[in-house]
């Protein structure tokens, strides 16, 4: 059957059997029981990959590209703990890398968490701070 | 020097209290068409940019490189480019060309070319545009709610009223930065008290920010600042990519993100390179949509007392948000910082987003008193609440909010502090007694709580965002003291975050707790007939002010039982002598027992008898039953007068002077402002009718004059006519009347 754009959205009622944590526990089990017997931690209310993968070709479907690649990306980094994360940021910041420094860090989550997309994606970076004087002196 | 005493006045007013400047291009200081902003061009050689708006590739800046490489489609922009400028502005305006053709041509436009379309567009045009572009179909809004004190009851109580008056978001901020989980946490258990599914954040440094999300106390952020020209964008301490992957990164943790752009930035930065706020927005918003951010907040934002500051300002504030919904991204459209010292002005800014609906009309409407208000002011406040509401009462329009009833609001402050103490109570930190829960539940401000000690307060701040607690912890602290409900709402926006359905363009949650986005419930406005109208239960709630009375209840008051004195004897004859005619209409002194202002019919004939008597004349009562308006009653008074006056007095109070040679809708005096007449007003229109009976000279009865009798009165004395005319009997002649009271 051909599908709409966005014909499985709002994910939350079209395909709650589907859903799962970054824990990989069902949304049926997100329970206020569960909260209440002390089931539950933080990851178990993280988005999953697949939710935003899923999100991404929604958003694509419906003509915002961009923002599907945004989702993609944002995939690609629910598996990257908080503290690199900022520390990534901290990276992307003007004059805080050299074009080294970003390459390597490219190759990291490529290799690390198979994060192709930022990879590619910090490398193009790598490249402009080049060009326009942004990479650490 | 001479002064005029009018030049004087005018110079005290609040519009005298802005700056205004003349425009200086060379500074940046020019809101749109600078000389030196470039014309619209692209170049593309084999699937590549090598000139944009004139400038060539190897000229980019990171910016520039930026937009070719994420933000243009390439596929489109060949054709896209060939098009008029004129001809997309007047498919803007044109209610038969749908948003989505309109929104795939825009995805192959260069900066120069958005700016250049704009500029043919006048604020009306931009309205209609604005109307059909935004994304979402039902305009939505966002509250501020800070408090300089920061006390966590109060933030809570107020964020839950927020949440009850409709808004859809509710950002926060601190004054002390080591504040921020705990305001965090005061919002978010504030808003889910007061109505689940409402989005929060707090506005703090990137990494701190994206911190506090990730530890689950927020769930959108707008933090992501960008700047149009590279310089000022380095000056911000990021670029295009780092602000990016912050939006990645956010997004991985099931957070909505908007960034935040606006006119006047660069200049106030130093940095705008010559060129005007609007194409320097132009180029933010293409790097906007090119990071991929849903949506963004602009319209000036905090600087908007400097486009403010220069002609056609106003008008390009509109622009920018027009060109952010052209590219299809979720406009919150400003309206938060202090805009203008005039009343009149602030709103006439407003209507230019709240006419045509945005997805956030305010982006951050101060819920509460401008002086609590750690963003720097907001230009509507919680003391413009019953104005705001009124004014979507007036236009049936929806601002994305609803006016409240006070007991309402107690219930719901009182409960989001008790939830926050008990809270602080569950998880060890400083408490909050029940006299600061009592404060917060009736207070406007931090000036009505009592002040805490900070340190203890700083201290458990440090603790909490330190150690893993999370929104678990607050959910089983919230279910061990009795706010299952709140603890309800607060899982199943972490149920939310896994599916993750927010994050599309535009998304809100309705009453319901439903996801409301560009995806589900998109803008499809083609004129009338189509797109969204407040309608039904919304509009219904629009509608019920707590101010609006039953219409019943103003005539109440003024009912009566008849006057045993009035009797009715028979039908009235034309009389003979210097007599005056008091002829009444149909309810005086039978159905309606006051007049408007409130004085006894009975008090009110024996004023006017008086006055007669006192000059001499005889007075004779006559009822009229076949006309409720008062020259009628007045005239037909004065055919039957042997004197050929008399006077004609409606139940309202309205009085005139008639005399029969006169035409019906001419008088000698009219008393058309019965709020304003008095029992002395009475009795001296009786001694003027009697005069003119002797032809004497008469000087007219002067009554001061009120103009705001009609707007306050204008209901009631609609409403008091409507029942004197109820009494009307065509049929009936004029009766004869005995009042048995004679005058000293």
């Amino acid at each position: 059957m051909h599908e709409k754009p966005g014909g499985k959205y709002p994910l939350r009622d079209n395909a709650a059997g589907d859903l799962r944590s970054y824990s990989e526990r069902p949304l049926s089990e997100i329970t206020a029981e569960a909260v209440a017997k002390g089931e539950l931690s933080g990851d178990d209310l993280r988005t999953h990959a697949d939710a935003l993968r899923q999100q991404a070709r929604i958003a694509r479907d419906a003509g915002y590209p961009q923002l599907a690649g945004n989702f993609s990306r944002a995939a690609e980094l629910t598996s990257v703990p908080n503290d690199e994360l900022l520390k990534i940021y901290e990276l992307l910041r003007p004059e805080r890398a050299t074009h080294e420094e970003l390459t390597r860090l490219a190759d990291y989550l490529e290799s690390t968490y198979g994060a192709s997309e930022n990879a590619a994606f910090i490398r193009e970076a790598a490249e402009t701070y080049r060009e326009r004087n942004l990479l650490r002196r | 020097m001479e002064r005029s005493i009018r030049f004087g006045l005018l110079a005290n007013r609040d519009i005298n209290k802005e700056t205004f400047v003349e425009p200086w291009p060379e500074a940046g200081l020019i809101v749109a068409d600078s000389p030196y902003d470039p014309q619209p061009s692209v170049s593309i050689e084999e699937g590549k940019v090598v000139e944009m708006d004139g400038k060539p590739r190897a000229d980019f800046d990171a910016l520039d490189l930026f937009i070719v490489s994420h933000a243009l489609d390439l596929d489109v922009a060949g054709a896209a480019m060939e098009i008029p400028s004129k001809e997309y502005a007047r498919m803007l305006a044109d209610i038969n060309v749908p948003r989505e053709d309109i929104a795939r041509l825009i995805t192959g436009c260069t900066p120069a070319k958005l700016t250049d379309i704009v500029r043919h567009m006048n604020v009306l045009e931009m309205m209609m545009g604005l109307a059909k572009m935004r994304v979402r179909r039902v305009p939505a809004n966002q509250a501020h709610v800070t408090n300089w004190r920061e006390h966590p009851a109060l933030l809570a109580a107020d964020a839950a009223e927020a949440a009850l008056r409709g808004f859809a978001e509710v950002e926060t901020t601190v004054r002390v930065a080591r504040f921020a989980p705990f305001n965090a946490l005061a919002i978010l258990i504030g808003t889910q008290t007061g109505r689940g599914g409402v989005l929060t954040q707090c506005s703090v440094e990137e990494a701190l920010g994206l911190r506090l999300a990730m530890k689950g106390l927020t769930s959108y952020a707008e933090t992501l600042s960008v700047y149009g020209t590279e310089m000022t964008f380095v000056d911000g301490d990021d670029t295009p990519w780092s602000k990016a992957f912050l939006a990645s990164a956010y997004a991985s943790r099931g957070v909505k993100i908007r960034f935040t752009s606006g006119t006047g930035s660069e200049a106030l930065m130093g940095r705008a390179e010559q060129k005007s706020m609007l194409y320097l927005e132009a180029r933010c918003l293409l790097v906007v949509k090119g990071a991929g951010s849903q949506g963004v907040q602009n319209g000036s934002i905090s600087c908007i007392a400097l486009p403010e500051a220069l002609p056609g300002g106003v008008r390009a504030v509109l622009a920018e948000n027009l060109l952010a919904s052209m590219l299809g991204l979720e406009v919150a459209s400003g309206n938060d910082a202090l805009a203008s010292h005039s009343s009149i002005r602030k709103t006439a800014k407003l209507m230019l987003q709240f006419i045509p609906g945005t997805d956030f009309i305010f982006s951050g409407y101060s819920a509460i008193p401008k002086r609590d208000n750690l963003f720097g002011g907001g230009n509507f406040d919680a003391e413009d609440f019953d104005d705001y509401n009124v004014l979507q009462r007036d236009m049936q329009i929806d601002g994305g909010v609803k006016p409240i009833r006070e007991d309402e609001a107690l219930d719901i402050r009182r409960k989001a502090a008790k939830a926050i103490q008990a809270v602080y109570r569950e998880l060890d930190l400083p408490a909050i007694s029940d006299e600061e829960v009592a404060a917060a539940t009736v207070a406007h401000s931090s000036d009505d709580m009592p002040g805490r000690d900070i340190v203890p307060d700083l201290e458990a701040a440090d603790r909490f965002m330190a150690d893993d607690s999370d929104f678990v912890a607050i959910m089983q602290a919230l279910q061990r003291s009795g706010f299952g409900e709140v603890a309800d709402n607060i899982l199943e926006m972490g149920r939310q975050r896994i599916a993750a359905d927010y994050l599309q363009p535009a998304a809100i949650f309705d009453a319901d707790f439903k996801v409301q986005s560009a995806i589900n419930d998109p803008n499809n406005y083609t004129g009338p007939g189509s797109g969204y109208r407040p309608q039904g239960q919304r509009w219904q709630d629009i509608q019920a002010i707590p101010q609006a009375k039953p219409p019943t209840g103003f005539v109440e008051p003024h009912e009566g039982e008849p006057l045993s004195r009035l009797v009715e004897i028979g039908p009235a004859a034309r009389g003979t002598g210097k007599e005056v005619v008091l002829a009444l209409g149909p309810a005086f002194g039978r159905a309606l027992g006051k007049t408007i202002g409130g004085l006894e019919h009975e008090e009110v004939l024996k004023a006017i008898l008086s006055g007669i008597a006192g000059e001499g004349a005889v007075a004779r009562i006559i009822r009229i039953y076949h006309s409720s308006d008062c020259a009628a009653i007045g005239f037909v008074g004065a055919r039957l007068s042997g004197s050929g006056i008399a006077i004609g007095l409606q139940s309202r109070g309205t009085a005139v002077i008639h005399q029969k040679d006169l035409a019906p809708l001419n008088n000698l005096e009219l008393f058309s402002q019965s709020p304003s007449l008095t029992i002395s007003t009475y009795e001296h229109i009786g001694v003027n009718a009697a005069r003119y009976a002797l032809g004497k000279p008469t000087v007219p009865v002067s009554v001061k004059i009120d103009n705001g009798a009609r707007l306050r009165l204008i209901v009631k004395t609609a409403l008091l006519h409507r029942r004197e005319t109820d009494e009307v009997r065509p049929d009936q002649a004029p009766l004869e009347c005995l009042f048995d009271w004679e005058p000293d």
